[in-house]
């Protein structure tokens, strides 16, 4: 891991440290179950775990203000919980259920929650980098002293939108903090085998920007770098690129079973010596917290994970009714009323009668 | 006034009446806008509402999605059409997408502005008119005027809207004049065709650039052949009013749709099917399409006239329509 900093002296005391250690074992925690309720089938569709990164997704999430925005790619379970978008709401979006944080309409990679400003879940690789750069500009324009993390992965810094959205970051004075989570592959694809220049925070160098690299498993200095160039983005409207290194113990999806292009060694090698959060236990052991006091706080994650299954299995399926409600803002009817005519068969009775914009 | 003065009158009317709208595009501002439609702006306006950018139509449209979710309201120019095309993942999975996606819970009060057309020797990568593309798309609304007044009232109401709009202009019609009153600040309704021309024996459906070729179609049937011709402009693509279009054919028994663009998949196609459904019983010709010939646009000047939707084309097919193929 070249040139990635890891912090020496714990800088997090314990009263913090096992808050956010709460937090990442929620993540943990959550990932496990949403497998299990996959693999029953209660959860369709792409399912894109992020265990082994909760470190990365926890301290940056940590680094926000109540006023400042998130906006992330598609593996972004936990980056919805560490912003307190109750997990009942998480696991019945997964579950499709109307209890759900984008009502069943968005699934596992389109999660959000406006009253949080957390911004999506989006699920085109990259594609988050422009709308979060708008998200940017909007702020400014609005006079907030708001700053807006955007995570995307390693994979995401060869598309021209990571270019673009560099750019005009740099460009306008955004106050943006572009956070690539380096989990070494892009579905099988290794950083070294797509990138031409795989130290990815060197790119920020291209559009005059700071870059820096982190050791994502190291919560301090996660934390550290997030809080700090958060702020400085906030205050001073100059963009960063953190590049957090971190490590995907699940295969990209649920679906992939991610050993056809790593070998088990490595993966065990990085559960065994660098687990983000044995290594938070350990910190929280040496700084004096009890062991019963830790336990209680797993506990606590693995009953929350079960109640938000509980809320999920217990949440009406959206009705077929309402189905277009919410591609059109409301007041749309009006304009659409005299498109039925001819339309498709069945179309009308779908598009016109599930409550388009009423 | 012209329809690029009709089009900068609304951009002007919006921007003081509400400080959320800003305009953002490539040489919209210093440069006074490629086509000369926001000429003036940034000295009034300002260059923080009047934003140029960099050619990073990718960039900027998707900030233009960012921007407005949180309340914004950018109003994005694109140089042509045929360059959107780089950004179509900003309109078509992003911008069209939140509202359904995030389950209601964000909108993106967004307006998109670009010309397309054809006949200027642009040819095949600048001459383009996607407009069924975009119009099929759900969760975008696309509105295409063919005259200044119509253009400014509801370029007023697309900025006013709550959802992305696709404000689709055109190069030739830039220039072309029409009475604007400029003391009504009424706001246009989507989802609303006109009836530009009365007539009773063929309606012509067409939007854009389409309806000045369809007019000049219609004097010339009426002068030289005797008929009683129709024009319905659509105004709005999506919503689509297919109301008022199947009312008029249920009255003349025959249509000839035209448009801009390649008829095969296009609006053209559409509207064939809706009328076939909704006046099946009322047809007494085949629905006739007239479109850009399905070649990429020639740059020689005589193949480039043949290939347009020319009024000697408009008429064979109106002619068909109403005395059936010889």
């Amino acid at each position: 891991m070249a040139g990635a900093v890891t912090t020496d002296e714990p800088s997090v005391g314990p009263v913090e440290r096992l808050s956010l250690y709460s937090s990442m074992v929620l993540s943990r925690e959550f990932e496990t179950e949403a497998e299990r309720q996959y693999k029953a089938a209660k959860i369709g569709g792409y399912c894109h775990l992020s265990s082994g990164q909760e470190a990365a997704t926890v301290g940056c999430v940590e680094g926000l203000g109540e006023d400042d925005y998130l906006v992330t790619g598609y593996r972004c379970h936990g980056f919805a919980l560490a912003r307190g978008v109750p997990p009942e709401e998480v696991m019945a979006e997964l579950f499709g259920r109307q209890g759900g944080c984008a009502h069943g309409r968005g699934g596992s990679m389109h999660l959000l929650d406006v009253d949080r400003n957390y911004y999506g879940g989006w699920g085109i690789v990259a594609g988050q980098l422009p709308v979060a750069t708008g998200l940017a500009l909007g702020a400014v324009r609005q006079d907030r002293r708001s700053a807006v993390l955007c995570e995307l992965g390693d994979g995401a810094v060869n598309m021209g939108a990571w270019h673009e959205s560099l750019n005009l970051a740099a460009l306008w004075d955004l106050p943006i903090v572009f956070l690539v989570v380096n989990n070494s592959y892009g579905m099988g694809t290794s950083v070294e085998r797509a990138s031409a220049e795989p130290e990815i925070y060197r790119r920020a160098e291209a559009h005059r920007m700071h870059g820096e690299r982190i050791d994502g498993n190291d919560l301090d200095a996660v934390l550290e770098a997030s809080t700090r160039l958060l702020d400085r983005a906030r205050s001073e409207r100059l963009p960063a690129v953190i590049e957090a290194v971190t490590y995907r113990y699940r295969g990209h999806s649920v679906a992939d079973a991610g050993i056809a292009y790593r070998s088990k060694e490595e993966v065990a090698s990085w559960k065994e010596h660098r687990d983000p959060i044995s290594l938070q236990r350990d910190l929280l052991l040496t700084q004096g917290v009890p062991e019963d006091e830790i336990a209680g706080v797993e506990r606590a994650a693995i009953e929350a994970v079960r109640r938000a299954v509980e809320f999920a299995d217990s949440s009406p399926e959206p009705s077929t009714d309402e189905m277009a409600s919410g591609v059109y803002s409301p007041g749309s009817a009006r304009q659409f009323e005299r498109m039925r005519p001819g339309s498709p068969f069945g179309e009308a009775s779908l598009t016109f009668d599930a409550g388009l914009g009423s | 006034m012209t329809y690029r003065e009709a089009i900068r009158l609304a951009l002007r009317e919006e921007m003081n009446r509400d400080s959320s709208v800003f305009v953002m595009g490539e040489e919209v501002g210093l440069f006074d806008g490629s086509y000369k439609v926001t000429s003036g702006l940034m000295d009034e306006f300002g260059p923080d509402r009047v934003r140029d950018t960099p050619i990073s139509e990718e960039a900027f449209v998707g900030a233009g999605v960012g921007a407005a979710m949180i309340g914004e309201r950018p109003v994005v120019e694109i140089m042509t059409l045929n360059f959107l095309l780089v950004a179509m993942d900003q309109v078509i999975n992003h911008a069209a997408k939140v509202g359904a996606m995030f389950g209601g819970e964000v909108r993106v009060p967004m307006v998109i502005r670009t010309p397309n057309g054809a006949g200027n020797q642009l040819t095949a990568q600048h001459s383009q008119s996607f407009d069924g593309w975009f119009a099929g798309t759900p969760g975008l609304k696309v509105i295409a005027p063919s005259n200044p007044r119509d253009a400014r009232a509801l370029l007023k109401a697309a900025i006013r809207d709550d959802d992305p709009v696709l404000f689709i202009e055109n190069l030739p019609l830039y220039k072309q004049k029409g009475e604007v009153d400029t003391a009504d600040d009424s706001v246009g309704e989507i989802g609303r065709a006109a009836v530009a021309r009365e007539g009773s024996d063929l309606t012509m459906v067409s939007h854009s650039f389409a309806t000045t070729r369809c007019l000049d179609v219609a004097e010339r049937l009426e002068s030289e052949h005797g008929y009683s011709v129709e024009v319905i402009d659509l105004r709005s693509l999506r919503p689509l009013d297919v109301e008022t279009v199947s009312e008029s054919v249920a009255r003349t028994n025959r249509a000839v749709c035209v448009e801009e663009g390649w008829p095969t998949y296009g609006v053209t196609a559409e509207l064939a099917a809706r009328i076939q459904r909704a006046c099946f019983d009322d047809l007494d010709a085949p629905v006739e399409r007239v479109g850009m010939a399905e070649v990429p646009l020639p740059y020689a000047k005589s193949l480039e006239i043949e290939a347009m939707p020319n009024t000697d084309r408009i008429i064979a097919a109106a002619i068909a329509t109403l005395e059936g193929a010889k």
